[in-house]
């Protein structure tokens, strides 16, 4: 029997769960918390400058692990910072547990300082949330936290934690048992019989992975799925890394700015086998029209996906991983020569396009010259916007987790924070992190925490002065009133990142940049590299809003 | 990035209600955690009514609702919550919100 206060009980549950690395920012309602924690020996905390921050670091350290990672934060504003990263946590299914602190019990209620309904707030963005009452219930409420966020469809879970909880001494006889994941959906096999059974008897199918291939960690039995039907496969943006980009099979990412022949490709299928997608817009354009000569076979952990946005022919409701292994031995060797002929002439015709290419101080040849320099061992994250979609369509993924980016939240300033959590979760790798001029502004002021932590991180500032994908929409859509949209004052930037002990390097000023590149890229340690771009070049093919895939503009 | 032009939502034109009987656990959160994911979805619920049922470690919550064509969508985002243990589907012609009519009129 052991005497715990509630704060310690959670850091002893956390130490339990094989937590490490925790991300946070303290304030008076955690204290009791942070105090518990300094007398940790096996968890290390990274002191993030922001809250949205320390929430985008644990995103890095799980999007690259898969497991379950934990960001804290203080009561009121502490809390309500840590929101947007829960939020984009939640559409693209991370798992994560958020740890808040709130005022005493008894102040709850009465607008004390500090007091914010977090509880309330996060109910539509989270998985699930609790309100702890007494010390005793974070023995259930801990582990659950932990199997709710990796179990099934994986998501963020909050735990907000009253001050007078953290202190509330009581006696422990027993720890619980770390926490596991739910066992997975029972498996209809006669679903799969039957989806078999439609692989076998289409004449054009196409396997349409998402990011649930990624966390089911299912990437090799697509691939094999894949190679065994001769199934030409296209990718989200969550997916991409799946399958390699170079595979012979691999017909790239769909949707809004994937390349013409990708779109025209589903156009022509007779047969659509969706693999842990969920048919979102931006990958589907105008759903009415979408692979419109196409059965649907769906596959997903959560069943309210199957039949939201399409009527799936086959649904099957299962972990991708169970779902494929029991896929693959009923569906036949096929070599479909006159379907992947056909897809071959329209990827001939219709490719995707990459001008300047050989240019480092273009767009695309920045990309390349990065790509270059480095192996599939390096972990590319992005911030949102023009550099996203083109570093999307440019960068050779040829690795599960190897590609970390804000899908269906979209959030500017995902990229520092985000990368940093994955080079505190993976130290041996090189982390690239690409960003804009205007997300990078967004969470900046990590460039301290990354300068304290000495991460090898080259963080690539592509910056044209503008919000680019702003600038481009208005220009393509709005008469090319360009409102807001320009920057008037363009900072220093490799005077900021020095200002905050971070090494930089101009590439505007280098004689050779791929030299230069390659060097900044292979030396340790945190490093930012900026290069200017022309504002006036524009990402393509773009899918108009609201329009049909088929109906592209540009590319 | 870019705003979203869906096609417009089908019109309500459906009348038929439904009865949807929920088994929950019993704590503050719960009622909020339903009644949000109905709010979000600007899906109207027409009547509402929660109890307590055997030791008070549950409840059992009855809703009245239009049965529009979201409702199976609607249904399935519910059972995904944590604290919903099942849900069962009536119809209109259930008698629970009927017996109290009479506190209403």
């Amino acid at each position: 029997m052991t005497q715990l206060t509630g704060a310690q009980l959670i850091v002893r549950l956390l130490e339990r769960q094989g937590v490490q690395t925790i991300a946070g920012l303290p304030g008076g309602a955690i204290l009791p918390f942070y105090d518990a924690l300094s007398a940790s020996s096996q968890i290390r905390h990274v002191l993030a400058r922001h809250e949205q921050g320390a929430g985008f670091m644990a995103q890095g350290m799980a999007r690259v692990s898969g497991v379950p990672q934990v960001c804290v934060a203080s009561s009121g504003p502490g809390a309500t910072n840590l929101v947007t990263a829960i939020a984009d946590a939640c559409l693209d299914s991370i798992p994560m547990v958020i740890i808040t602190g709130q005022v005493p019990q008894a102040m709850i209620g009465t607008d004390a300082f500090q007091e914010v309904d977090i509880y309330g707030i996060t109910v539509p963005i989270t998985k699930h949330n609790f309100l702890v009452r007494s010390a005793e219930e974070l023995l259930e409420v801990v582990p659950d936290a932990f199997r709710i966020a990796m179990s099934g469809r994986p998501g963020p879970v909050l735990i907000d934690v009253p001050k007078d909880v953290q202190n509330q001494l009581i006696e422990v006889q027993e720890l619980p048992p770390p926490a596991v994941a739910d066992l997975p959906p029972q498996l209809d096999l006669a679903a799969v019989e039957e989806a078999a059974r439609m692989i076998n008897e289409a004449v054009r199918p196409v396997l349409y992975l998402g990011g649930g291939v990624i966390h089911s960690g299912a990437s090799p039995l697509a691939v094999q799925l894949a190679e065994q039907g001769g199934l030409p496969t296209t990718m989200t943006l969550m997916a991409l890394g799946a399958m390699p980009v170079d595979h012979p099979l691999s017909v790239g990412m769909l949707g809004m700015h994937g390349a013409r022949y990708t779109n025209f490709v589903l156009e022509e299928a007779d047969l659509l086998i969706c693999v842990g997608a969920r048919f979102d817009d931006r990958a589907i354009g105008r759903a009415a029209q979408f692979c419109p000569n196409a059965k649907i076979v769906h596959i997903d952990v959560d069943r309210s996906e199957l039949h939201k946005i399409k009527n799936a022919h086959v649904a099957i409701h299962a972990d991708v991983t169970e779902a494929l292994e029991a896929l693959l031995p009923r569906v036949k060797a096929a070599l479909r020569t006159d379907w992947l002929a056909q897809v071959a002439d329209l990827k001939q015709r219709f490719p995707m396009q990459f001008p300047d290419i050989g240019d480092p101080r273009s767009h695309y040849g920045l990309i390349k010259a990065v790509a270059d320099a480095l192996d599939d061992e390096a972990v590319v994250a992005t911030d949102v916007g023009q550099h996203q979609m083109w570093v999307a369509q440019a960068y050779p993924f040829r690795r599960p987790r190897q590609w970390l980016t804000s899908g269906g939240l979209g959030t500017m300033g995902f990229g520092l924070p985000t990368a940093m959590g994955a080079a505190l979760a993976e130290p041996e790798r090189t982390v690239v992190c690409f960003t804009g001029d205007g997300s990078f502004k967004m969470n900046i002021q990590e460039l301290a925490t990354l300068a304290e932590e000495g991460l090898n991180l080259k963080i690539v500032l592509m910056n044209n002065n503008a919000l680019g994908l702003v600038y481009q929409q208005q220009a393509l859509f709005y008469g090319k009133r360009q409102f807001a949209s320009r920057y008037r004052v363009e900072p220093d930037f490799v005077k900021i990142a020095e200002g905050f002990g971070v090494p930089a390097l101009d590439l505007d000023q280098a004689d050779d940049p791929r030299a230069a590149l390659a060097k900044a890229l292979s030396e340790p340690g945190p490093c930012l590299i900026h290069a200017t771009i022309d504002r006036e070049q524009f990402v393509y093919p773009m899918v108009p809003p609201g329009a049909a895939n088929t109906e592209m503009i540009g590319g | 990035m870019i705003e979203q032009v869906a096609d417009p939502l089908p019109q309500a034109t459906a009348v038929a209600k439904v009865v949807l009987e929920l088994d929950v656990n019993n704590h503050p959160g719960v009622m909020s955690h339903i009644c949000n994911l109905f709010a979000r979805r600007a899906f109207n619920v027409e009547g509402i009514l929660c109890m307590p049922v055997s030791d008070g470690k549950r409840s059992r919550i009855w809703l009245l609702v239009f049965d529009d064509h979201r409702l199976e969508q609607m249904v399935r985002q519910v059972e995904k919550l944590e604290d919903v243990l099942n849900v069962r589907r009536h119809g209109a012609e259930h008698e629970v919100f009927e017996r109290l009519e009479g506190f209403f009129h």
